[in-house]
C-alpha cells in the first residue's frame, strides 16, 4: 500500500512511449555528440605545427641558408615566403598572414666565422600565446643546438641529455586527448536536457499537476520520469565509446565495465541537475536557456579543452563542484592511462555526494515552488 | 475502508475553519463547508480568491495552517494518500498527454490508480460507453476538439471509480453544445451518487448546482442551496422587492431608475433593467415617472435575485465592512 515507489511502472511505460513519439528529439540528441566528435576528432589539432613564417635572410650565405633548413626541418615552421626588408616583414605579421618572421642579418656568417656571437632576430605574434610559446621555445632550442654544436665542434656527446618519453598517448594524437573528455560533456548535455524537456512539459502541459492529485509518489513519479533518461544516456555512453574506439582507433586501456560503473554517479548528477532546472524553468525555452548554464563551466573549468592548471586561483576551487571534473578524470584515466577502481573511487565518490546534493536541493525546491505553488 | 468512510458524519467533505498562510499573505481565511454525498457543489469567486488554494488543501497538496478538513471521512492532514485515490481531478486544461493516443491516455491514468488489468479493460469500456469516446480511440488527444478533450479528461479522472471528483472550472473555453451535455452527464451521474466539487465563473452554471458557495478574498461570504441564498436577508431585504422593467430605451431608462427616490440598485439585463426597490414604491408610480422622463415601459414585473444578484449584493456587504474595519 505505501509503497514509495507507487506509480513507477505507469510513469515509466508512459515516458517510454513519448520518447518513441518524439523520435525526432531522441535522434537528434543521439546524432549530435557523433557530429562533435567528428569535429573535435578530426577538426581540431592541439599540436602547434607548420607555423606560418616570413624570413629576411640579409646575409645569405651558406651558414644562414643552414640555419633556415633547420627552422624548416623542426616542423615548427612554415616558410612560405621570402623578404628583402624590415618593412615587408613587419608588415606580413600585421596583416596576420605570418606569424613569426625571423631577420638574419648581414654579418651572420662572418660573425660565425670569426668565432663570435651572432645574433637572429625573431618576430613573434604574440596574440595567440600557444602559438608564440611553441615558436619560442623550438628558436631556442636550435639556437642552443647550433651554438652547442659549434663549441663541441662533434667531438662529444652532451654531458647531460634529457629523454622525454610521452607516456599514455605517445604520438600526442588530439582525438586521444578531446574523445574521452567529450564523452562526459555529451552525457552531461543529452540527460540534462532531456530531463529537464521531460518535466517542464508536463508543467507547461498541466499533466504534472494532475498527477501531484493521483497516489503517485514522488519517488515513484521522479524515478519512472528519469529512468528512461539514464537508459538514453546510457546507450550513448555505449555509442561515442564504441565510435571513438572503431572510428577514431582511441585505444581504451581500462575496463569498459569499469567506466559504465563510474559513469552511473556522474549521470546521477546530471539528472539532478535536470530536476533542478526544471523546478526553476516555466516553459520548454526558459528551460532550454538554463540548461545552457552549466554546459560553459564544464567546458571551460572542467579541463576538458583548457587544463585545469590554466584557471586562475581564485576560479580554481569552481572546478571542484563541476561534474565533468571528476568524470574526465575518470574517462581519460580508464581510457588512456589503464586507471582501475584503486585510483577512481574518489572521483565516484565526489560525483554520488555532487549528485545526492543536487537532488536534495532540487527536491526541495520542487516542493516548495512547484507542487505548493 | 467502508468503515472509514462512515466514521465521519456521512459528508463527502467537511472543511473546518480552513485557513492558509502563505509568508504574511492570508490565502485562505477561517473557511468553513461542508459538502454532502450526491451533490453538485458549485465553488465560485473571483480568480485569486484562493479556490486553487482551498482545492490543493483539500486534495492533500497544501498542509493546512490552521482548522481541519476530512474528505471521503478521510483526514487530509494525516492521510492525503488514501484521499488521493478515492477522488478524481479534473483541471480546466484538461491535464491529457497530447501525444499519447486516447486509449494510452485511459490506460494511462488507469495504471497510475494501480487498476488490475481485468477491472482496467473493464473500466475503460465502461467509460467509453458512457461518453462515446468509441471512435477515436487510435486518435492522438492533440488532435480532439475542446469538447472531445474534456470529456477523455474526464472518462481518466474517473476511471478508478472515484466517489468525489473535482472539477476546475471543467467548461472553460469549450463550446456551448459540450458544456450543456457535460452538465447533462454531471447529472446523470450524481444521481448515481457521484459528488461533484465543481469551480467556475458561469452563473448560469452556478444556477445548476445542488449547493454553492462564494469565495471572496480568502473568505467565504456565501454558502448554501441557491434558493436559500436568494432569500438571504442581505440579498432580499425586509420591505423591499425586485422588479424587471422591460423597455426599449435601457442605457436611459437605467439613468433614470437610479435617480429615483426608493430605489436600492440597478442594472441592465439584456431589454430590460433589473432593480431592488423599497415596497413603497408602486409599480405604477415608478412607470408615470419613467414616461415623465420619456421613456415607454412595456412591462414591470417582480423578479426573483439571480445568484449573480447574491454574489453582488454580498460582496458590496463584504467590502463595506472590510473597509469599516479599517477606519
Amino acid at each position: 500500500m505505501s509503497n514509495i515507489f507507487r506509480g513507477f511502472g505507469a510513469v515509466f511505460y508512459k515516458e517510454a512511449l513519448h520518447v518513441r513519439r518524439d523520435a525526432g528529439t531522441l535522434f537528434f540528441s543521439l546524432t549530435m555528440p557523433l557530429l562533435q566528435m567528428f569535429l573535435l576528432g578530426y577538426g581540431i589539432d592541439t599540436n602547434i605545427r607548420q607555423i606560418n613564417t616570413v624570413v629576411y635572410n640579409a646575409d645569405g650565405r651558406r651558414e644562414s641558408r643552414e640555419l633556415i633548413d633547420r627552422l624548416k626541418n623542426s616542423d615548427t615552421f612554415h616558410i612560405f615566403r621570402y623578404v628583402q626588408n624590415d618593412h615587408d616583414l613587419n608588415d606580413l605579421i600585421i596583416a596576420g598572414k605570418a606569424r613569426v618572421g625571423i631577420k638574419i642579418p648581414v654579418d651572420y656568417s662572418d660573425r660565425l666565422l670569426h668565432n663570435m656571437s651572432a645574433q637572429v632576430l625573431v618576430l613573434i605574434d604574440g596574440s595567440d600565446s600557444s602559438v608564440a610559446g611553441q615558436a619560442i621555445n623550438v628558436t631556442n632550442a636550435i639556437g642552443l643546438d647550433e651554438s652547442l654544436r659549434r663549441v663541441l665542434k662533434d667531438r662529444a656527446e652532451f654531458a647531460v641529455e634529457m629523454r622525454p618519453k610521452l607516456l599514455f598517448n605517445p604520438d600526442s594524437r588530439s582525438p586521444n586527448f578531446f574523445l574521452p573528455g567529450l564523452t562526459a560533456i555529451m552525457l552531461l548535455n543529452v540527460t540534462t536536457f532531456l530531463t529537464a524537456f521531460s518535466i517542464v512539459r508536463e508543467k507547461e502541459r498541466g499533466t504534472l499537476e494532475q498527477l501531484f492529485v493521483t497516489p503517485v509518489r514522488p519517488f515513484g513519479l521522479l524515478l519512472g520520469k528519469l529512468l528512461p533518461y539514464l537508459g538514453i544516456g546510457f546507450f550513448e555512453l555505449c555509442l561515442i565509446l564504441f565510435s571513438m574506439h572503431f572510428i577514431f582507433l582511441v585505444p581504451i586501456h581500462g575496463s569498459v565495465l569499469l567506466l559504465a560503473f563510474l559513469s552511473l554517479p556522474y549521470l546521477f548528477a546530471a539528472l539532478s541537475l535536470g530536476i533542478l532546472i526544471s523546478s526553476k524553468a516555466a516553459s520548454q525555452a526558459e528551460a532550454m536557456q538554463l540548461a545552457f548554464l552549466p554546459i560553459l563551466p564544464s567546458v571551460f573549468f572542467s579541463g576538458y579543452i583548457f587544463p585545469r592548471e590554466t584557471i586562475p586561483a581564485i576560479l580554481y576551487p569552481i572546478s571542484y563542484l563541476i561534474p565533468a571534473t571528476y568524470f574526465i578524470n575518470i574517462t581519460r584515466g580508464i581510457i588512456l592511462r589503464g586507471a582501475g577502481i584503486r585510483h577512481l573511487w574518489t572521483d565516484g565518490l565526489a560525483l554520488f555526494i555532487i549528485g545526492t546534493l543536487l537532488l536534495i536541493i532540487a527536491a526541495r525546491r520542487f516542493r516548495n515552488k512547484v507542487i505548493m505553488a | 475502508m467502508a468503515n472509514d468512510s462512515k466514521s465521519s458524519t456521512g459528508a463527502a467533505i467537511a472543511a473546518e475553519h480552513l485557513v492558509r498562510r502563505f509568508g504574511e499573505v492570508t490565502a485562505v481565511n477561517d473557511v468553513s463547508f461542508r459538502v454532502e454525498k450526491g451533490e453538485i457543489f458549485g465553488f465560485l469567486g473571483p480568480n485569486g480568491s484562493g479556490k486553487t488554494t482551498v482545492i490543493k488543501m483539500l486534495t492533500g497538496l497544501l498542509p493546512l495552517s490552521g482548522g481541519s478538513a476530512t474528505v471521503e471521512g478521510l483526514d487530509v492532514r494525516t492521510n492525503s494518500e488514501a484521499v488521493r485515490e478515492r477522488i478524481g481531478y479534473m483541471s480546466q486544461n484538461f491535464s491529457l498527454y497530447f501525444d499519447l493516443t486516447v486509449a494510452e491516455n485511459l490506460e494511462f491514468y488507469g495504471r497510475i490508480y494501480g487498476l488490475e488489468p481485468a477491472r482496467l479493460k473493464r473500466r475503460i469500456h465502461e467509460i467509453v460507453e458512457l461518453n462515446g469516446l468509441g471512435p477515436y480511440m487510435n486518435r492522438l488527444s492533440a488532435q480532439l476538439s475542446g469538447g472531445w478533450k474534456q470529456r477523455l479528461a474526464l472518462g481518466c479522472a474517473m476511471l478508478h471509480e472515484p466517489k468525489l471528483l473535482f472539477l476546475d472550472e471543467p467548461t472553460a473555453g469549450i463550446d456551448p453544445v459540450a458544456r450543456r451535455q457535460l452538465w447533462d452527464l454531471l447529472f446523470e451521474l450524481s444521481s448515481h451518487g457521484i459528488t461533484f466539487f465543481v469551480t467556475t465563473h458561469y452563473m448560469d452554471e452556478a444556477e445548476r448546482c445542488s449547493h454553492v458557495a462564494y469565495i471572496y478574498y480568502g473568505k467565504l461570504i456565501a454558502d448554501g442551496a441557491p434558493e436559500a441564498l436568494r432569500e438571504l436577508p442581505d440579498v432580499q431585504p425586509a420591505g423591499t422587492e425586485r422588479v424587471e422593467i422591460i423597455t426599449h430605451d435601457v442605457t436611459r431608462a437605467l439613468r433614470l431608475v437610479r435617480e429615483i427616490r426608493g430605489v436600492r440598485s440597478a442594472t441592465i439585463f439584456g431589454q430590460s433593467v433589473h432593480a431592488l426597490m423599497d415596497e413603497s414604491l408602486n409599480p405604477e408610480e415608478l412607470r408615470a415617472q419613467l414616461l415623465k422622463g420619456g421613456v415607454a415601459v412595456t412591462e414591470i414585473r417582480p423578479l426573483s435575485a439571480s445568484l449573480e444578484d447574491v454574489f453582488v449584493q454580498l460582496t458590496y456587504k463584504h467590502q463595506a465592512l472590510h473597509e469599516g474595519a479599517h477606519e
